[in-house]
């Protein structure tokens, strides 16, 4: 594939469609967009591609789960993030306005041109890395989906609004397994810990601005990241401490999935992914 | 024929959740809207739940109902907004669910911030109306769907969650 690190580097959405349709490389010739577009494009991409990675991340526990309802409740997770990334990517689609649906962006894109922050493309690891991710991740979900149900674009605040609502029960459902798995036995109080050891680092980039949240803000979508992080740690440490964890104090930051500059695990994830649609483009059923 | 909205509306209160096949999709709250102009019907739909994989076949019986009943092209126009809640599933069709062994939702929690501690009153058994029951798990065989066994009659059952 033609795409490479540097070219993604510029901020430029990248991504150059292999799709049957539209033709190929159309972003060459095509007159540069309105900067807004370009920033609000970026913008819903990212959003769209933590949901679409992280889902598909829980849907490696279907016919896994450690009990039958467990199984259950991770496919039915993982199904509610896949439909949010649908919405999301549909609409970033739009907005940039190539002829690019949710599912070309979703299986025609290399791993350089995902825009995922980089703690949900880690493998799944076992049930309780899953469980605390999921719950690192949700709690900062719905304090970001609360700012952006008042975001000043309605498209966007339609469906941060229709996400809420259900990312808050996946929020209810981690942050009681989290209780339940610190607080539990020795063994599954250790790998709790070892989960959210591992995990801390990761969650920086979840909070990070930079020039795209500045211009989706002068637009009117304005979210306080410090703000969001300062409840979000609020609601990290009430739940971790209930669960008997340690929060860890180390403030190194894995960071680039926003840039496109990802772990190796994002690539063979994509490979399984995206098999189906590329050995057999354009095919309807 | 169709020719206003109250016949659009008619039609669709034949068409019944796939998943839940008591009540229509009217019952479920999920059409927003309809016109008729000549022979074309638009129809507005909210999904119920983002990852609902019935909502594809909600929309192609809609489609299909339509034309069965006279139209000649029909198009289904999907909102977010307002999101869709289980409070607008109405009195008769709370108790179809009750009386097909499915506990109707409770009131909606209010908008904004999830506590994290649950304090939720407890589902009613639909089959023997006790409210001695607890939650066995918060996502079910579907995805509008919770599972709660009665410690009365020792019977497993689905609710309908509040949403």
């Amino acid at each position: 594939m033609s795409n490479d690190q540097s070219h993604n580097d510029t901020g430029e959405p990248g991504g150059v469609a292999q799709a049957p349709k539209p033709a190929a490389n159309v972003s060459v010739a095509a007159p540069r967009r309105a900067p807004i577009e370009n920033a609000l494009f970026e913008y819903v991409l990212r959003l769209g591609d933590d949901r679409l990675v992280l889902g598909h991340r829980m849907s490696e526990w279907c016919g896994h789960g450690p009990i039958l309802e467990e199984d259950i409740a991770l496919s039915n997770i993982a199904l509610d993030l896949v439909g949010h990334a649908a919405s999301l990517l549909n609409l970033a689609g739009e907005i940039e306005g190539k002829g690019r649906d949710g599912d070309a962006l979703a299986y025609w894109r290399e791993a350089v041109a995902y825009r995922n922050a980089l703690i949900v493309e880690l493998p799944k690891g076992d049930f309780g890395f899953t469980i605390v991710r999921q719950f690192l991740f949700d709690a900062y979900s719905v304090l970001l989906w609360d700012a952006l149900s008042h975001a000043g674009d309605e498209r966007i605040a339609a469906l941060a609004a229709k996400c809420l609502k259900e990312d808050k029960y996946h929020l209810r459902h981690s942050s009681e397994w989290v209780v339940r798995l610190g607080d539990g036995t020795p063994e599954s109080h250790e790998r709790a810990q070892r989960a959210l050891d591992e995990l801390w680092r990761f969650t920086f980039e979840l909070f990070e601005r930079d020039a795209v949240d500045d211009a989706v803000a002068a637009h009117g979508v304005v979210v306080d990241h410090d703000a969001i992080r300062s409840r979000w740690n609020g609601m990290v440490a009430e739940v971790t401490s209930r669960a008997t964890l340690t929060l860890p104090t180390d403030t190194v930051a894995m960071r680039g999935g926003r840039h496109g500059r990802h772990t190796e695990h994002l690539g063979h994830m994509l490979a399984e992914m995206q098999i189906v649609a590329r050995s057999h483009p354009g095919a309807s059923w | 024929m169709l020719t206003t909205r109250d016949d659009v509306y008619a039609v669709l209160s034949g068409v019944m959740d796939p998943e839940v096949p008591v009540i229509s999709v009217v019952d479920l709250g999920i059409i927003r809207d309809a016109r008729v102009e000549g022979d074309a019907v638009q129809v507005t739909v909210t999904p119920t739940y983002s990852g609902c994989p019935a909502m594809r076949e909600i929309e192609d019986d809609i489609r299909s109902a339509l034309v069965a009943a006279g139209a000649a092209s029909v198009q289904v126009n999907t909102v977010f907004s307002p999101a869709w809640t289980t409070d607008w599933i109405g009195p008769e069709a709370r108790e179809k669910l009750r009386a097909y062994g499915i506990a109707p939702p409770g009131k909606a929690e209010p908008q904004g911030l999830v506590t994290l501690t649950r304090a939720r009153p407890a589902a009613v058994c639909p089959f023997c109306g006790s409210a001695d029951t607890r939650l066995q798990s918060e996502f079910g065989s579907t995805a509008c769907k919770a599972i709660h066994v009665c410690r009365e009659c020792r019977q497993p059952f689905d609710e309908f969650k509040a949403f």
